[in-house]
């Protein structure tokens, strides 16, 4: 008996050990600053006060940035669902190889930094930009248009911005649906329109919603495109805050705005939660398993009836558009489907792309390129403030990888393979730093680091990158630890292998690779953040995105193209090496 | 009764430069149960699904009552398939996966709500209507397919592995639940399975198959006893093949000489022509290997192996260039003991000696 309690009790102790150093991690840096800048908004001169939200609801100008903010995020969500469903949907079912090459682009885009894209986007559509030259040649204007600042070139940024992130979170769940039931509904005798709106699309529903919030959410929070593609009618909920902190230091007003966002966002995910279950969210639940969906009966037959619809519809304009169907082979996606999401990945990488010329060329950034000079990287090298901010984003970026693999990678282990008692609970939790705006968690970290001396230093904005990518860590290596036979450390352990030498000749040697991938991961996230280093970075030390972001918002120029290109570039490589990693460790 | 005979000619399906399905021909009758029984990847799933219509034939032709069909597509063959992973949808109920079918077939909803009952009563679970596929265990799950796929009356219904997934027992008795159901509905159906026993009990004729093409194509006894080459032989039950040249050929009959000059003997053939001085192998099923009589050849008791109805006696020759030969008899209790090391005499009768060719057969 004593044993046995003296055992349990080490059991006990070993797994507040592991799970120990996240929860601090985030309490300490997640949960009380958060809290500090909610508490200040409340908190007066002479204690409690609503001041602040009588100031914010006083005249209709913060409430008309809310709506355009909510209406920017809408349209961005829809277009982003809408259009990254076909690609989601043609890269799950195409060949190994294939499918390598589309996810190639789409990853590319995803992990191209959003301000290099928006800065791309500037230079595409600028006056003497690719696409006005493309019309004025074609004859279609006969003078430059303007076609920044304005709603539409916010729209173009914010989609170009987060559709990658919407087609990986459909692709998540169109990977596991299984391709033989469309198949079997025609054995069944449904046309192809009919399989797929009542069979396919049913069950990529899960995907679509949790695209539709994951894209939703991270639209409300942000600030790059809308700052450097918008006018002033563009201007969205997070810029007010950054006002607020840098401008006038009022962090009552600041506490106020981010309740305000903070409580929409909520909204969102409560009524998501409604509707459809937050379980569905990770995605990576088989919908074979997925309950069905909490609606009530009229809805789903509704719903139903409009499938069927839908499906007929579809079959009759199959029908009417082609006769030569008949020798097509019925796995194969069609032409304009293929045309479609070639286009749109064209699109996606296209801006960046077209800046590389711009980046050798003598001409400014006008289209086309011309001459060639290296002249631009020169500037860059020889410029300690670039070189500063690239040593200190790789130190910034491996610290951050290494702490959040640290501290990620047992609270996997203790997720996965030990039954603690709400273990949903702790990866909401964990997961929290996934759903509040990055904007909040930044200003509550810059107002706890401005009390502790940690503004400007690398060790905050280690720790402060480490809170926003340890969920990536944790899910990642969740999955890896779910596929891992367990039965192998236990035959370790019958080959006379004791729990620590079973880590260190199986285990790790195993997971290394989905190791090295959530390292990759973190070390991407946190050589990208902009927002948390906006203020961490506090004026001096910047990051590499602090800099790029002074510059790019002081003027336009090559150099910043030239910066673009070797982040595109590095970054490449990184995904290049990270899939190879990924595929060395599924061939296993 | 609805049943329709299916016709296939010089059907051909390549995938880049490999050929996963060799030009093939083959005749199934109305109301027939025809397997296709062959190890892994040798074309059985390839040749379902170009049946079905879920893949496009490069070459040949396919006819159902006579009407081509080859490039007609899934949706209007009329033909039930059941998937090797049941391919139930997840999000519908029993009762909706089995009503689906007749929904696209635009049969009013209550019509199709009664004769998704009668399905389910004939698959013998009525009470699982409204349950959700995940809730069925994996032989409810088997038998729910079958309801989806027999609810529409096709006349063809084509089968890949349908039992892969069960364990043995339950493996057995949804075998005979599938003869039943074919033997109710009388409708045709073209059955996959790598399991040769499977194969054997269920089947009026079997169609062997080996990389990408037809091996043998006959009744069951006719694949076990007259195997046309080696492979067959061997794939359908144990064997003892011995090496053996034709001396002469009389109608049916052979006289053979065993492994060099050894000994003479007899032998029927395969239903193929031999000639003299051919070299062939004879088979001969260890049932029919019998043990002290005869005395063909002599050996040395290696091993015994009872298993329970069957006792198997494994056997080296004493004659060089003879491989182990393996002889079974019903278990008998208290039959005499076998002694390892024992000296055996063996032989067969000639009607249970079958020639077939060393190469393919022709
Ligand atoms: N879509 C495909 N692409 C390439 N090769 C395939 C494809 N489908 C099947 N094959 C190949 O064709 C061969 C026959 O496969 P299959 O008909 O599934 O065999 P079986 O069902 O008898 O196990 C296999 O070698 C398989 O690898
Ligand atoms: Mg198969």
């Amino acid at each position: 008996m004593a044993t046995m309690r003296a055992i349990s009790q080490r059991l006990g102790w070993t797994r507040a050990a592991m799970g120990a150093p996240l929860v601090l991690l985030l309490v300490l840096f997640l949960v009380y600053p958060v809290g500090q800048l909610l508490l200040l908004s409340v908190h007066g001169d002479n204690g409690f006060t609503l001041a602040q939200y009588r100031q914010l609801f006083a005249s209709s100008v913060y409430l008309d940035v809310l709506l355009i903010t909510l209406k920017i995020s809408l349209v961005t969500t829809l277009v982003c669902v809408v259009t990254g469903y076909p690609i989601a949907y043609l890269i799950s079912g195409v060949g190994k190889e294939r499918k390598a090459t589309l996810l190639f682009w789409v990853l590319l885009s995803f992990w191209t930094s959003f301000l290099v894209r928006a800065f791309a986007w500037i230079v595409l559509l600028g006056r003497n930009g690719v696409i006005n030259k493309l019309l004025l040649w074609l004859g279609i204007i006969s003078s430059p248009a303007s076609l920044l600042y304005n709603f539409g070139s916010v729209l173009v940024g914010m989609v170009n911005a987060l559709l990658p992130l919407a087609v990986l979170t459909m692709l998540s769940v169109m990977e596991n649906i299984d391709r033989n039931l469309p198949r079997a509904a025609a054995t069944l005798g449904a046309r192809p329109g009919m399989a797929f709106w009542k069979i396919y699309f049913p069950l990529s529903l899960p995907g679509v919603a949790a695209a539709g919030i994951m894209v939703f959410v991270t639209a409300i929070g942000f600030f790059i495109v809308p700052a450097l593609l918008g006018g002033r009618r563009e201007t969205m909920i997070t810029q007010l805050i950054i006002d607020q902190v840098q401008q006038t230091m009022n962090w009552g007003f600041a506490g106020a705005i981010s309740v305000l966002l903070l409580v929409v966002v909520l909204i969102v995910f409560a009524a998501y939660d409604r509707l459809l279950g937050l379980s569905t969210m990770t995605g990576a639940s088989a919908p074979r398993n997925a309950k069905p969906s909490r609606l009530s009966g009229p809805v789903v037959r509704a719903g139903d009836a409009l499938l069927t619809l839908l499906g007929a519809i579809s079959d009759r304009i199959i029908l009417l558009l082609s006769s030569r169907r008949r020798d097509r082979n019925p796995d194969q996606a069609g032409m304009g489907l293929q045309a479609f999401v070639w286009t749109m990945l064209l699109v996606m990488s296209a801006p960046t792309i077209l800046m590389i010329p711009l980046s050798f060329g003598n001409g400014g950034l006008n289209w086309p390129p011309q001459g060639f000079t290296l002249h631009w990287y020169e500037t860059v090298l020889s410029s300690p403030v670039w070189t500063q901010a690239m040593l200190r984003s790789l130190l910034v970026g491996i610290g951050t990888g290494l702490l959040a693999m640290l501290i990620g990678t047992p609270a996997a282990f203790l997720l996965v393979r030990s039954d603690i008692s709400g273990k949903a609970a702790w990866l909401a939790f964990i997961l929290s730093p996934i759903v509040v705006p990055r904007m909040i968690i930044a200003v509550g970290l810059f107002y706890v680091f401005a009390r502790i001396g940690l503004v400007g230093s690398a060790v905050g904005l280690v720790l402060g990158h480490t809170v926003v990518a340890v969920p990536y860590v944790v899910i990642t290596m969740m999955a890896v630890l779910r596929n891992y036979d367990t039965r192998l450390d236990q035959a370790a352990q019958s080959l006379g292998a004791r729990p620590l030498a079973t880590l260190r000749y199986v285990t790790f040697p195993i997971l290394a690779a989905g190791m090295m991938s959530s390292f990759l991961f973190a070390f991407a996230t946190s050589f990208d953040e902009l927002t948390i280093a906006l203020f961490a970075t506090g004026g001096l030390n910047a990051t590499l995105p602090k800099q790029f972001w002074d510059e790019v918002t002081l003027q336009v120029s090559p150099v910043i193209a030239a910066v673009s290109t070797c982040l595109f570039v590095f970054m490449g490589l990184l995904i290049f090496v990270a899939e190879r990693l990924r595929r060395r460790a599924a061939a296993r | 009764m609805v049943s329709s005979s299916l016709c296939i000619r010089e059907l051909c399906k390549r995938y880049g430069d490999f050929v996963a399905l060799a030009p093939t021909s083959l005749d199934v009758a109305k109301g027939e149960f025809l397997t296709l029984l062959g190890p892994s990847g040798s074309g059985k799933t390839t040749l379902l699904s170009l049946i079905a219509g879920l893949a496009q034939p490069d070459e040949g032709q396919i006819l159902i009552d006579d009407a081509d069909v080859t490039h007609s597509p899934a949706y209007d063959r009329d033909i039930g398939v059941v998937f090797q992973n049941y391919a139930l949808f997840p999000h519908m109920t029993i009762e909706d996966n089995i009503a689906f079918p007749l929904k696209m077939r635009k049969v009013s909803d209550a019509e199709a709500r009664r004769r998704a009952g009668e399905a389910l009563e004939t698959v013998r679970l009525p009470h699982v209507a409204k349950r959700y596929p995940r809730e069925l265990s994996g032989g409810q799950q088997q038998r729910i397919a079958l309801a989806r796929c027999i609810v529409y009356r096709p006349a063809i219904i084509l089968m890949d592995e349908p039992l892969g997934a069960l364990d043995k027992k339950l493996r057995d008795q949804m075998q005979l639940e599938i003869k039943r159901i074919h033997r109710e509905l009388g409708t045709t159906i073209v059955y996959v399975t790598h399991d040769q026993e499977e194969a054997m009990t269920m089947s009026d004729r079997i169609c062997l198959m080996n990389a990408g093409a037809i091996e043998q194509l006959g009744t069951p006894q006719d694949l076990y006893f007259r195997p046309r080459s080696l492979f067959v032989a061997d794939f359908l039950g144990e064997s003892n093949l011995l090496s053996a040249t034709v001396r002469g050929v009389d109608g049916e009959g052979l006289d053979i000489v065993l492994a060099e000059q050894l000994a003479a003997s007899r032998a029927v053939g395969n239903g193929s022509r031999f000639a003299a001085g051919e070299p062939i192998k004879v088979m001969v099923r260890p049932q029919n290997l019998l043990v002290g009589e005869g005395g063909q050849l002599s050996g040395r008791l290696t091993d015994v192996m009872i298993s329970g109805s069957l006792t198997r006696l494994y056997i080296a020759p004493e004659a060089a260039g003879l491989p182990q030969l393996v002889a079974a008899h019903p278990t008998r209790s208290g039959s005499p003991p076998y002694e390892i090391g024992q000296r055996l005499s063996l032989g067969w009768h000639a009607a249970d000696a079958v020639a077939i060719h060393e190469g393919k057969g022709i």
